[in-house]
């Protein structure tokens, strides 16, 4: 490998050739401020439109400063990335993006959690020098996320995700010079695009105009109606990440404390999404080998792979862009939904309480839940089966807002019987999680044997597509992988090629699955943190006693009270949906 | 815009014109180029096929449409008035000639009429100078257009 030496504050550094000012001064432990850039290691992704100006640096012999993140570094080079002509420089670039920004910070929502307002505080900004007009644009708010383009510092994370990550392709800068937004083709909301609201765009935005719809206010006036009876379910991945807003290291694992805090918060209810991750591997495992054994006797209209269907990103995703394989998902209900349902009748029904009457809000790590759990099929008599949905981060604020010393509070347990669960159902969180599950389930009840290892470790990891064989006692069962919709969009495509065949595919929206997800903790680009979030999770996975959903013993009680059994008729009428070809509705012409 | 249909044989044109650029994503411009020379304009649903041809997202055809002046969503008039301003044009008084144009037509420069009869648009030189200051109709060129003069070229198309 060819290397290049050059000084950086008197600091003699040698790098590959080809880095960039910004990451030879990063390896020296010199931390060159940015605002724009943002590196997604993994995904091997940068954002370096070299637009904000704040990583300027003297480069001796050169003329103008040169912004670091995208200037590389050539033999003998002498950079200077903090004397008075760069800080003056640095500290005027960020006045006049602050002269065309909202002040309003103390009542923003990304208030305490902004990269600008951070650096506004580190270089000392007291006043801004610039006065001038002030580019003004609708406010867009749609089921899960708001569009506040008037804090928008042209920064184009969001377009990256969008793009380049995701593939979704609804995100682009539009108009020129002051007129410009990020913003939809023929600037349309974001409910008349084809967002799937997976929030990658919001989890990477650095300041508040792109943030998620927040329903804590809604929850705080239906946990003090002393006509309703609250109850509460938590997704698998919040638990790994909760920690984090109260100074825990990643991957530290809260669900105690969680349990807890949200019995202090007054839920009367706290149970557990996962309870529901269990049923789901009920349904979908079963409609799995029920496709399987069909196909494997003879019956070509059974349409294989079977998808998974537990991630609404994914499902907004193949209702607007694969409309003609919506086939081949499965027909269960997310986890979420599930619950719902399940909380709304069998639950309801148990403690005598009118279902008008009982609320159910989720924690999720997800924006598309928002969405999800608004969606009309999901409702009766228009009562949803979720009232509400709030994110990990929502539920941080809930937390705080209530004085509750989180770091202080003792390991509490979920109430039952929709607060048990597997080991299986924990790892519903992360990429590989979930079909890991389905085959402890399908295997048992396919070849009737018990499993000799639980773990599969072929399926798990953070590749972003992964295959996989699985022995079924001498029939081998193919699996495909992938998270991130861009990822996803490749398998398909693959299939819809006939490149690739498989018996079941995973596909979980956001990179690194629900750990990753768009109403989690923000991460700032650190993929450590999900690989943390990853192994908190396997580590619960392993510590569980049941760790195999059929013998959750509340699951074996639901089917045995309620539901009769998997792919029931009643099974059917709660726990799967169908699909929409929403293809056409973006078209803005006939 | 919804109301506007086009026509099978031009979005075939279309289709035709990304096929002559091998459907390639960096010649969206070119392909943009062409397309409001077909239509004239480039309304949501030419930049939704141009998208799906190309493989590229619309909000990035959209992007690049919003981008350069050139082009315009909004259709041209049956008769295009384009008043020059380049220096020669602009210092002989175009500007208040253009004031004539949007107060009796009631509209702004890149707008139509709403009867479709007129569009306003402004152009740099049309290297006709010594006629300064010049209006196009069309193809045609007026010179030495003075504000109270603007009046008569409308009822000239106006019929």
């Amino acid at each position: 490998m060819e290397t290049i030496k050059l000084k950086i504050d008197n600091k003699v550094v040698e790098v590959a050739k080809g880095t960039t000012i910004l990451k030879a001064a990063r390896e020296a432990g010199i931390h060159i401020p940015t605002l724009c850039y943002l590196h997604l290691h993994d995904l091997n992704i940068e954002n370096k439109p070299a637009g904000c100006r704040v990583c300027v640096v003297e480069v001796e012999g050169r003329r103008n400063l040169a912004p670091a993140c995208v200037t590389e570094c050539t033999e003998g080079m002498v950079v200077n990335t903090h004397n008075i002509r760069v800080l003056n420089s640095r500290k005027t670039v960020l006045e006049l993006i602050l002269s065309d920004h909202p002040t309003d910070c103390l009542i923003c929502a990304k208030n305490g959690n902004c990269e600008l307002q951070s650096m506004a505080q580190e270089f000392g900004v007291r006043k801004i020098h610039y006065e001038g007009e002030q580019s003004t644009y609708r406010e867009d708010t749609s089921p899960a996320i708001i569009r506040d383009i008037d804090k928008c510092i042209m920064c184009r994370r969001c377009e990256m995700m969008c793009n380049d990550v995701q593939t979704v392709g609804v995100l682009s800068a539009v108009n020129r010079g002051f007129m410009s937004v990020v913003a939809p083709a023929f600037e349309m909301n974001l409910d008349h695009s084809v967002c799937t609201y997976c929030g990658q765009c919001v989890a990477v935005c650095p300041t508040g105009a792109l943030t998620e719809v927040d329903h804590t206010n809604s929850v705080i006036r239906a946990l003090a109606d002393p006509t309703k009876t609250v109850v509460v379910q938590a997704a698998p991945a919040v638990r790994a990440a909760l920690g984090e807003e109260f100074g825990l290291e990643a991957g530290t694992l809260v669900t105690g404390k969680m349990a807890a805090a949200l019995r202090r918060l007054g839920f009367d209810y706290v149970f557990d999404t996962d309870f529901a991750a269990d049923l789901t591997i009920m349904e979908e495992g079963t409609e799995l080998l029920d496709r399987l054994t069909r196909h494997l006797n003879g019956d070509k209209n059974v349409p294989l792979p079977i998808l998974t269907s537990c991630c609404p990103g994914w499902v907004n995703f193949f209702e607007h862009q694969f409309p003609e394989m919506m086939d081949i998902p499965s027909t269960a209900r997310s986890p979420q939904q599930m619950f719902g349902a399940i909380a709304k009748t069998y639950f309801a029904d148990k403690i005598g309480v009118k279902r008008e009457n009982l609320v159910v809000v989720s924690i999720m790590p997800c924006l598309a839940k928002k969405y999800e759990c608004q969606r009309d099929e999901f409702a009766t008599d228009g009562n949803p089966d979720v009232d509400f949905s709030i994110s990990t981060r929502e539920l941080s604020h809930l937390i705080k807002q209530s004085n509750i010393e989180f770091n202080e509070l003792p390991e509490e347990d979920f109430d039952h019987p929709l607060g048990e669960s597997t080991g299986a159902a924990v790892i519903f969180g992360t990429t590989g999680g979930v079909i890991e599950a389905a085959c402890r389930t399908a295997y048992e009840v396919y070849t009737g044997k018990k499993l000799q290892k639980i773990s599969f470790e072929e399926l798990r990891g953070m590749e972003y597509i992964r295959e996989a064989t699985i022995d079924f006692d001498g029939l081998p069962i193919k699996i495909g992988i992938a998270h991130g919709l861009g990822n996803a969009r490749k398998l398909l495509q693959d299939i819809k090629d006939g490149k690739s065949e498989f018996h079941a595919i995973e596909i979980m929206a956001c990179p690194g699955g629900c750990i990753g997800g768009g109403g989690q903790p923000l991460h700032h680009g650190d993929s450590s943190v999900i690989k943390a979030r990853q192994r908190a999770l396997y580590a619960e996975d392993a510590g569980k006693t049941i760790r195999k959903s059929h013998e959750n013993p509340y699951i074996i009680k639901l089917y045995d009270e309620f539901l009769g059994k998997p792919l029931s008729e009643k099974s059917h009428h709660l726990l799967h949906t169908h699909y929409f070809d929403k293809s056409k509705e973006i078209k803005t012409v006939e | 815009m919804a109301n506007i249909k086009l026509s099978a044989n031009k979005l075939d044109e279309l289709r035709e014109v990304c096929k002559s650029f091998n459907n390639e994503k960096g010649e969206l411009i070119n392909v943009l180029h062409k397309a409001q020379g077909i239509f004239g304009y480039l309304p949501a649903e030419v930049q939704e096929v141009i998208a799906k041809e190309l493989n590229v997202s619309v909000a990035h055809v959209y992007g690049v449409v919003t981008f350069y002046s050139f082009f315009t969503m909004l259709p041209k008039g049956e008769h295009p008035v384009s008043i020059c301003l380049g220096t020669a044009c602009y210092v002989r008084g175009a500007e208040k000639v253009i004031e004539e144009f949007k107060r009796i037509l009631n509209i702004n420069v890149g707008e139509t009429t709403p009867d479709g009869k007129f569009s306003l648009a402004c152009l740099r030189c049309v290297g006709a100078c010594g006629l300064a200051p010049v209006v196009l109709v069309g193809e045609k060129v007026f010179g030495r257009v003075a504000p109270d003069g603007v009046k008569d070229i409308i009822a000239e198309y106006a019929k």
